[in-house]
């Protein structure tokens, strides 16, 4: 068996029973992590689809990352909060709690040596902490809420993008800013309706390293009834140019998340006023190469190790396991 | 809108006397009730009330503003924050707001049965149901004529933004229609540079002179409001500094915040500080079927650094107790989060936050459940509210205006104010 996007379909749906915000597989793929509108985190066992789940946060949790040994979960909260936790236990306890962010920490991300913790705040700042959750370095220059940050494997990099479509390039050891993308079309200001809407929302990087994908929306010809469409955004990491607009066409949404497949394809997770998608693009091609309907909208979207599934969070309160292959015979 | 003014009837007589002589000739029902009463009335005009609507076009929800309900299935990722009045808690969207939450006060049990934005504005502001074949007064209008003074000659009911004149004072006729302004001084509205000021005066004496002599024969309410247009005008021309907003100082625009809301905001003040009997502003927009936590917390960041920094000068400048000031909707939104974090229209249980004027400030009317999906406790409707904010600037809501020879209600007389919220 081996990856076919196009084989893609749903092998689990578990309920939790209440909206889910986030969803991440841990690093060692034996659980999948999801948060929902009822305050909870919830840990899934992937061998038996059990749950455990607990009150974490004063508010919502936005995002969830881990440290490499799989041992530690980072929630990112709406309460201005990050919280480690042990990945394991009936009844975790916080290990490390810290005031991050002066309102919602929309993302977190760990670096792959695990020294460094990246998060991104409604206060326009990114700051990164060392696994014990102390500050390392504050890094200033958005002009938004900080929707996406991201740490290039090498390590020396972390980008970081924000609700007006500036991705941030910053240097980790430094925090000098090294350079900035501008992926405009993923932000608009709505004249009628005196609003700002779009935003970075995800941020991923090829596996030849040779190409960035931003995601969001474009299309928002009425942001406030979820008139708009998702759009992957493609740069050249070298030229840092923009290399190719890929629209998902008649389909209403957001681009939740966007990750990059083994074989050099892209996966997004869209959700919106026309339900929830996986849609996959080929980078040297505009259009989608295959769309997939999910059952409900996606707000989120989790690539397991094994390259081979996505999990993807949706508001009636299942989390919902995809295998990007052709079903195994019963 | 003709009517027989021609034909010198009472109507016609006791009009004319309101147009002159302001406040105390306005009232003829309710056994000649308080405002019918020279000292009372005199008493009403001494203390230049005065009323400021703030309206939060679309549907503020009243979870992310007033009546929070964290850690609920309906909350949200909002907490609630203390305010100035211990006990009293709002939204986290609203920390300025919450410290002056000591002058102000809460509704939280509104319900107007009704999830329509054209029939929730109208409830909301002209303190009825929408009915079709009849026409009922603004609250604007009705403020700007029960309300009115006799020496001011700007306009009573003015909406900021806007950009002409409104056609929402029904029966009161369009002299206290509202006419809006965006902060800069009406179009036109400077004497021709070609024309000499002794020109000027010259040709508005022979209109006078001209409209005078075809009144005495063939006069009409469109005659009457010509006139008074023309008049209005020429007055407005001499204090069209009034309306720009920008002879106010930099530093004035930086408290109040430079976007829209906050330039609106100081207009009003300038606005209220001339005298202006009513005054709405209105921010856009809260129709969050999508994303309604960022929206709001877009849309609410802008709200309350404007709107507390107009509560805390109205305080400092002793003109709160002058004026009283509303936040309101058409309705409040869904307590249940849809799946695009949006919320939706929802007129069954939401808030309207108030005070200065005769208000009794840091008080809570009413009550809602755990989570926000039903009122509990103390239900009023629109006609409750309408009656309120006339009463709490000291008009008597149950008296009536005499049009024609009519008796036309000042507001709905099926309901009555919330007096527990009336000092």
């Amino acid at each position: 068996m081996s990856l076919d996007p196009k084989q893609t379909h749903v092998l689990h749906e578990w309920k939790h029973g209440k909206p889910l915000i986030a969803c991440c597989f841990d690093p060692t793929g034996r659980y999948l992590f999801t948060s929902s509108e009822d305050y909870t985190l919830q840990r899934w066992d992937l061998k038996d689809g059990s749950k455990v789940a607990w009150e974490a946060h004063d508010s919502w949790i936005r995002d969830i990352a881990f440290l490499p040994d799989g041992e530690t979960v980072i929630t990112a909260g709406c309460d201005d909060r990050i919280i480690f936790w042990p990945v394991t236990g009936d009844k975790p306890q916080p290990r490390a709690e810290v005031v991050a962010h002066k309102g919602w920490i929309r993302s977190v991300d760990v670096s792959t040596d695990g020294a460094l913790i990246a998060t991104g705040g409604n206060d326009h700042l990114v700051k990164l902490w060392d696994p014990n959750g102390k500050l390392v370095r504050e890094l200033v220059g958005h002009k938004g809420h900080v929707y996406s940050v991201f740490f290039h494997p090498d390590g020396n990099s972390l980008l970081s993008g924000d609700l007006k479509g500036v991705v941030h390039q910053w240097e980790t050891k430094t925090g000098k800013l090294m350079r900035s993308f501008e992926a405009k079309e993923l932000f608009s200001y709505n004249t009628g309706q005196k609003v700002d809407y779009g935003g970075v929302r995800d941020i991923a990087l090829s596996p030849d390293g040779k190409t960035l994908a931003f995601t969001g929306l474009h299309k928002a010809t009425n942001p406030l009834g979820a008139i708009n469409e998702p759009l992957v955004l493609l740069f050249d990491w070298a030229k840092g140019e923009s290399v190719r607009k890929q629209p998902a066409e008649g389909i209403r949404g957001i681009g939740w998340q966007v990750e990059f497949l083994s074989d050099g394809s892209e996966v997004c997770a869209s959700g919106g006023g026309g339900g929830g998608y996986l849609i996959f693009f080929k980078p040297a091609e505009e259009k989608p190469f295959h769309k997939l309907k999910l059952k409900d909208t996606a707000r989120d979207m989790s690539l397991h190790p094994d390259g081979l599934q996505v999990a993807t969070a949706h508001w009636d309160g299942y989390v919902r396991i995809s295998r990007m292959e052709k079903k195994a015979a019963k | 809108m003709k009517c027989d003014y021609s034909c010198q009837s009472n109507d016609h007589l006791i009009a004319r006397r309101q147009f002159l002589g302001g406040l105390a000739g306005s009232f003829v029902v309710g056994g000649l009730g308080a405002l019918t009463n020279p000292v009372a009335a005199e008493q009403l005009k001494k203390n230049g009330m005065r009323v400021l609507v703030v309206y939060m076009s679309g549907g503020l929800s009243q979870l992310e503003s007033w009546d929070p309900k964290p850690k609920t299935d309906t909350g949200g990722p909002f907490r609630a924050i203390q305010t100035a009045v211990p006990g009293t808690q709002i939204c986290e969207l609203l920390p300025k707001t919450a410290t002056h939450m000591d002058k102000l006060s809460l509704i939280r049990s509104i319900n107007t049965k009704n999830n329509d934005h054209g029939k929730g504005r109208y409830q909301m502001t002209y303190g009825r149901n929408k009915m079709p074949g009849t026409e009922h007064p603004h609250l604007g209008a009705v403020c700007a004529k029960a309300l009115e003074r006799s020496d001011n000659p700007l306009p009573g009911h003015i909406k900021v933004p806007g950009g002409s004149r409104g056609s929402d004072a029904a029966y009161l006729g369009p002299k206290y229609a509202s006419v809006g302004m965006t902060g800069k001084p009406p179009a036109n509205s400077e004497r021709a540079k070609n024309l000499t000021e002794s020109a000027d005066a010259l040709r508005n004496s022979f209109r006078r002179k001209v409209n005078d002599r075809f009144s005495l024969q063939r006069r009409t309410a469109e005659t009457d409001v010509y006139t008074q247009s023309y008049e209005q005008a020429l007055q407005l021309m001499e204090k069209r500094d009034v309306f720009d907003v920008d002879k106010e100082p930099a530093s004035e625009h930086e408290k109040y915040g430079k976007f829209d809301l906050g330039k609106h905001c100081l207009m009003a003040r300038r606005l209220l500080e001339n005298d202006i009997p009513f005054v709405q502003v209105s921010h856009s927009n809260y129709d969050t079927h999508n994303e309604n936590f960022n929206f709001h917390l877009e849309q609410l960041g802008e709200f309350d650094q404007a709107f507390s920094t107009l509560v805390n000068d109205l305080h400092e400048r002793g003109m709160l107790e002058t004026t009283l000031v509303v936040v309101m909707s058409e309705f409040g939104r869904t307590p249940k989060i849809n799946a695009r974090f949006g919320r939706d229209h929802w007129g069954s249980a939401w808030s309207v936050c108030l005070g200065g004027a005769n208000v009794q400030p840091g008080g809570i009317i009413g009550k809602t459940n755990e989570n926000g999906t039903k009122v509990i406790e103390r239900e009023v409707d629109h006609g409750h509210l309408f009656h309120t904010y006339l009463s709490a600037v000291g008009l008597e809501s149950s008296e009536a205006f005499d049009i024609g020879g009519r008796e036309q209600p000042m507001a709905d007389p099926s309901r009555t104010p919330i007096s527990e919220l009336i000092a």
